[in-house]
This record gives structure tokens, C-alpha cells and sequence, in this order.
């Protein structure tokens, strides 16, 4: 391949793997989003739990380090479990804004738990090899190419999820209609819980991918903030935008990352930013948002 | 089957809106629930099916049985599960979902695929013009098209005794009687009991065999639909007629209404 079609793929290919993790967490958001309407400001920190869990595992009591995601996961549907019920659960009912408040309580709670059991010191997973895998020239570490196998993985083992199968069906009915599909027989309780846990693992599972690229630390909290870009690019409740957003937001990230850079520095972090907001002039409900079907 | 005793149903604590109201349902039947807006027809239903406690209502006084066990203030979903379901007015579609999905998510009870598919089966079997929408997202439905899906979503659960509320409006008076019928050959062909609110209680007494009239949160008058037709006062309000057969402007009637009411 040419030098420059070269250098140009090598950020986008970067570019997608980081974004398909982004389009994992970016569905765990607008997943609590849909069926519960709260924005959960949390989400970061549930990445970075995850991150740390994991990491733990892994390094302070030297598990192997696909026993430790294991471990993790299961860890994860405890954790979402237990903050939809000791937090969550009692607000309904409640104004959506306390409750949105109140998982920006929980940012602080996690961060603070985490700073308190593993300190807040960055630290490395080195689990994966170096040296990067050579595709058409364009150069892959495997840890690269494992996350953008991992998150297609799981985002179309969902989009399955949620088209076919019967619980799939139920919660997308629930996000609908909640007094329609409560009368059915439906309940709204334990699909609000299969959210969070849904929410919490596939956060969990972003963590330890980011944390593996970019070393664990406090700072993973901040992924999350990076989402919400993705998350209102594809329209806040479309599970197919999250993904797209997800990935073009890091396609984006890395693109200006590799041209812009040297000419304004740090560009990277805020130009999805930027994009975002000229997006949001255009089509205010973002690229897949569903404004109301509307019979009149 | 269903057997309401004397309830009473408040909102938010403080809004009493039945006040000590009896119906029962026998199994097999076609029941009409009549009475003005407002009335308390849809706050009867919420409460045989659990919904109340979704809008903060509760069943402070009395007693709901059905199949001789007490029901009242248990959850929707146990409710489901033992064969109650009710179809809220205002045809509530999951508008984002196909026709397929809706069905689906109608079968939280049901384990077995084999009966799923046969519930299926017999949804278009009675409404054959649904199985060529079962693709298209329920929100583009027109308005009798989403009346036959909310009413086969009760088909796909294991429905017993359905909770029908007003599945007349807004439609066509040539629709309306093509789903009555349906309803009909339901009840016949399927052992479908159904409760029925409706607001036309020319029609629903037409496929029903037993009425209930009721006004401001009680029930002021119940027969055999026989009887009820022949009844004065139900000639006057609901069917819009006088002694004589002949039709009298709503005017009148209402002016009429408001000096005489069913409870002296
Ligand atoms: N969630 C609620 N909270 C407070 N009051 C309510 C609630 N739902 C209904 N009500 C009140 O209860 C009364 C009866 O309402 P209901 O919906 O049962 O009447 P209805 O007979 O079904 O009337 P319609 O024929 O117009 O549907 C009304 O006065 C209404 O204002
Ligand atoms: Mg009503």
C-alpha cells in the first residue's frame, strides 16, 4: 500500500478497535438509558472497578489473566445488581434528576473505593505481546487486535440478544411502554436489574480492554465521559447508534490524533467534542435517535 | 370466575374513586361494564389486574377472588400468570416494536415454544390480516390494526378472563362489529370470558349476556342484557332512546341526566 492511503488506515484501524470498546460501554449507557431513562453518569467508574478488579487478579494474587476477566465479569453482575438495588430501587418514582444526581454521587463513592483498596498509582496488565501483527502493512499490536475482536464479539452477540431473544424483547417492550408491558406480566423490576448488570459487565469488560492499552488508573474514570460524545452521536436511545457513534468517535479521536496533533496539540481529546456539536446542530435527535411515531 | 366484593379503591391516598363496588364474572361470559366518563370503569379493571398500584391507587376495603383465591393489591405479573389480562384503553402498542415482537412480548408466562407457536398460530388464525403485517413496526399500525394486535397480545398469554377496556374507539362502526365478532367466536370457540368496558353500550350489549352500569364509583344497576335493554333509564342514557323507540338530542338527554341520577 502507499505511504500515505498507509498512514491514514493505521489511524483508522486504531481508531476502530479503540472505538468499538467505546461502542461496548456506549451501549451499557443507553441500555440504562432506554429502559430506565436516567443518564447513568457512573458508567466510567464502573470501568474503571472493573479495570482494577481484574487487575488485581491478575498481578496481586497471579491468576491467569483469562481466569481473572472471568472472575471479573461475575464480579460486574453482582456490582450492577447491588447499586440498582441499594441505589437505585429505592428512587423509584423518584424525579429522574435526583435519581441522575445521584449516580453522580456514585462516580465519587467507586472512585473513592478504588482509591482506598488499590491506592491511585497507574499500573500495568502486560499480559499481551509487543510486538504488532502486520496487516497489509498496517501495524496492529494484539492487544488491538483482541479488543476490536472482543467488543464486535459481544456488540453483535447483543444486537442478537435484543432482536430475538425473549428477554431482549421484553426489555426493549419495557423501554416502549412501561405500563403496557407491566401489564402484560412483564417486570419492570427485573429488567431495570438485567440493565444494570448488562451495563456493568460490558463497562467491566471496557475497563480491562482501555486498561490493558493505557495502564489502570483514576483516570479510566474519564472513558466514560468520552462515551457520552458517542452515546448522543447515535441518538441516546438507539443501541445501533451507540455503536456506530462508539466507533466513529474513535475513529475520530485517532484521526486527529495522527493529522492535527502537531499543529494543535491535544486536539485528540476534544475534537469528538467538536464534531458532536456540529452533529447536534443538524439533527438534534442525533444520527439514529427516534423522534416519536407521531399518527395523527 | 371473578368475584369483586365491595371494594374501594383511593389514588395517591386522599382520591376516592370506587366506593364499595361488587361485580362477578362467571366463566364463559361475556360481561359489560357500563357507565359515563369518569365513572370508574378503567380504576375496576386496574384493580382486578394489579395496574392500580403502578398510578399509586390501592384497593383499600373488600375483596377480588378469582378462582376462588384472593387477588387484590398481589403484582401484575402474578396476576398474568394466573390467566388475567387486560387490555388498556387507548390501544397501547409497543409502537417501536414489530407486530412479531409485540406478540412475543406478550409470553412472559409461557415456557414452551411448542405452545407459543400455537398461541401464534391462532392469533392470525382469528385475525388473518395481521400475519401480513408481522414485520412492520406497530407505531405505523392504523388504529384497528393495533385494536386486533393489543387484543392478541392477550391471546398469546394464557389468557383466562380478559380485561377489555374500550376497544371501540375511535373506530369505524363497520370495523367495530368485525371485531365484536371476533370477540364473539373467542369467547365461543376459545372459552374466553370477558370483561368489557365500553363506552357504545349498544354494542357491547350486543355480544354480552350480562351488564353492569355503573356511576360515580359504584355499581347502580346490573341484569341479563335482556333485561337491560328493556330497561327505561338504560334506553335513556346509553342506547338513546325513549319510551316510544324514537332518538332524542344528546341536549336532552344530558339536561335530563343531571336532574335525575341512577342513586336517589
Ligand atoms: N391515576 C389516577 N390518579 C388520580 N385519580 C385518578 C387516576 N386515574 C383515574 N382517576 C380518577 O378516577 C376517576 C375514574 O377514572 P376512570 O379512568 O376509572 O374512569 P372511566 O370510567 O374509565 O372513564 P372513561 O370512560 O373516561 O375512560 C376519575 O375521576 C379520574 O379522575
Ligand atoms: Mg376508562
Amino acid at each position: 500500500m502507499k505511504g500515505e492511503f498507509l498512514f491514514f488506515m493505521q489511524f483508522v484501524m486504531t481508531g476502530l478497535s479503540m472505538g468499538s470498546i467505546y461502542a461496548l460501554v456506549a451501549l451499557g449507557f443507553v441500555l440504562i438509558y432506554k429502559s430506565t431513562s436516567i443518564l447513568n453518569l457512573a458508567q466510567g467508574e464502573f470501568l474503571m472497578v472493573g479495570a482494577y478488579f481484574c487487575l488485581s487478579l491478575t498481578i496481586d494474587f497471579g491468576l491467569n489473566f483469562f481466569a481473572s476477566f472471568a472472575i471479573t465479569l461475575v464480579f460486574s453482575v453482582v456490582l450492577g445488581l447491588l447499586v440498582e438495588r441499594l441505589v437505585l430501587r429505592p428512587l423509584i418514582g423518584e424525579p429522574i434528576i435526583s435519581v441522575i444526581m445521584v449516580t453522580l454521587g456514585l462516580t465519587y463513592v467507586l472512585r473513592g473505593f478504588v482509591i482506598m483498596v488499590w491506592g491511585n498509582d497507574i499500573r500495568q496488565f502486560n499480559v499481551f505481546p509487543q510486538e504488532p501483527i502486520d496487516l497489509w502493512g498496517v501495524k496492529l499490536t494484539y492487544l488491538y487486535v483482541w479488543s476490536m475482536g472482543i467488543s464486535f464479539f459481544l456488540l453483535s452477540v447483543f444486537v442478537l440478544f435484543f432482536k430475538y431473544a425473549r428477554t431482549g424483547i421484553f426489555m426493549r417492550a419495557v423501554a416502549d411502554h412501561q405500563t403496557a408491558a407491566q401489564s402484560m406480566g412483564i417486570s419492570v423490576k427485573r429488567v431495570f436489574a438485567t440493565s444494570w448488570c448488562i451495563a456493568a459487565v460490558v463497562s467491566s469488560i471496557g475497563g480491562i480492554l482501555v486498561g490493558n492499552i493505557a495502564g489502570v488508573g483514576v483516570d479510566l474514570g474519564y472513558v466514560g465521559l468520552k462515551v457520552l460524545p458517542a452515546v448522543i452521536f447515535g441518538g441516546l436511545d438507539s443501541i445501533l447508534g451507540a455503536i456506530i457513534g462508539g466507533l466513529v468517535v474513535g475513529v475520530l479521536e485517532f484521526l486527529s490524533a495522527g493529522y492535527l496533533d502537531p499543529y494543535i496539540p491535544a486536539i485528540n481529546e476534544v475534537f469528538p467534542f467538536i464534531v458532536l456539536v456540529l452533529v447536534l446542530m443538524i439533527k438534534p435527535y442525533g444520527l439514529f435517535g427516534t423522534e416519536e411515531i407521531e399518527r395523527v | 370466575m371473578l368475584a369483586v366484593n365491595n371494594i374501594e379503591v383511593i389514588y395517591d391516598d386522599v382520591i376516592l374513586v370506587l366506593k364499595g363496588l361488587s361485580l362477578t364474572v362467571e366463566e364463559g361470559k361475556i360481561v359489560a361494564l357500563l357507565g359515563a366518563n369518569g365513572a370508574g370503569k378503567t380504576t375496576t379493571l386496574k384493580a382486578v389486574s394489579g395496574l392500580l398500584k403502578v398510578e399509586n391507587g390501592e384497593v383499600t376495603d373488600g375483596t377480588i377472588e378469582f378462582m376462588g383465591e384472593r387477588i387484590d393489591n398481589k403484582a401484575p405479573e402474578e396476576i398474568v400468570s394466573r390467566g388475567i389480562f387486560q387490555v388498556m384503553e387507548g390501544r397501547c402498542v409497543f409502537e417501536n416494536l414489530t407486530v412479531h415482537e409485540n406478540l412475543v412480548a406478550a409470553t412472559r408466562t409461557l415456557k414452551s415454544r411448542k405452545e407459543i407457536q400455537a398461541r401464534y398460530d391462532m392469533v392470525f388464525h382469528y385475525f388473518p390480516h395481521l400475519k401480513s403485517l408481522r414485520g412492520r413496526l406497530a407505531g405505523y399500525l392504523s388504529g384497528g390494526e393495533q385494536q386486533m394486535l393489543v387484543i392478541s397480545r392477550a391471546m398469546m398469554a394464557r389468557t383466562r378472563l380478559m380485561l377489555l377496556d374500550e376497544p371501540s374507539l375511535g373506530l369505524s362502526p363497520l370495523l367495530v362489529s368485525e371485531i365484536f365478532s371476533i370477540l364473539k367466536r373467542l369467547n365461543q370457540e376459545q372459552k374466553m370470558t370477558i370483561l368489557l368496558v365500553e363506552q357504545n353500550a349498544h354494542l357491547a350489549l350486543s355480544i354480552a349476556e350480562h351488564g353492569y352500569v355503573m356511576e360515580n364509583g359504584k355499581i347502580v344497576l346490573d341484569d341479563v342484557v335482556d333485561k337491560l335493554r328493556e330497561n327505561e333509564d338504560i334506553k335513556m342514557f346509553y342506547l338513546g332512546l325513549t319510551e316510544v323507540g324514537t332518538k332524542r338530542s344528546y341536549r336532552d338527554t344530558k339536561f335530563y341526566k343531571r336532574r335525575k341520577r341512577w342513586l336517589a
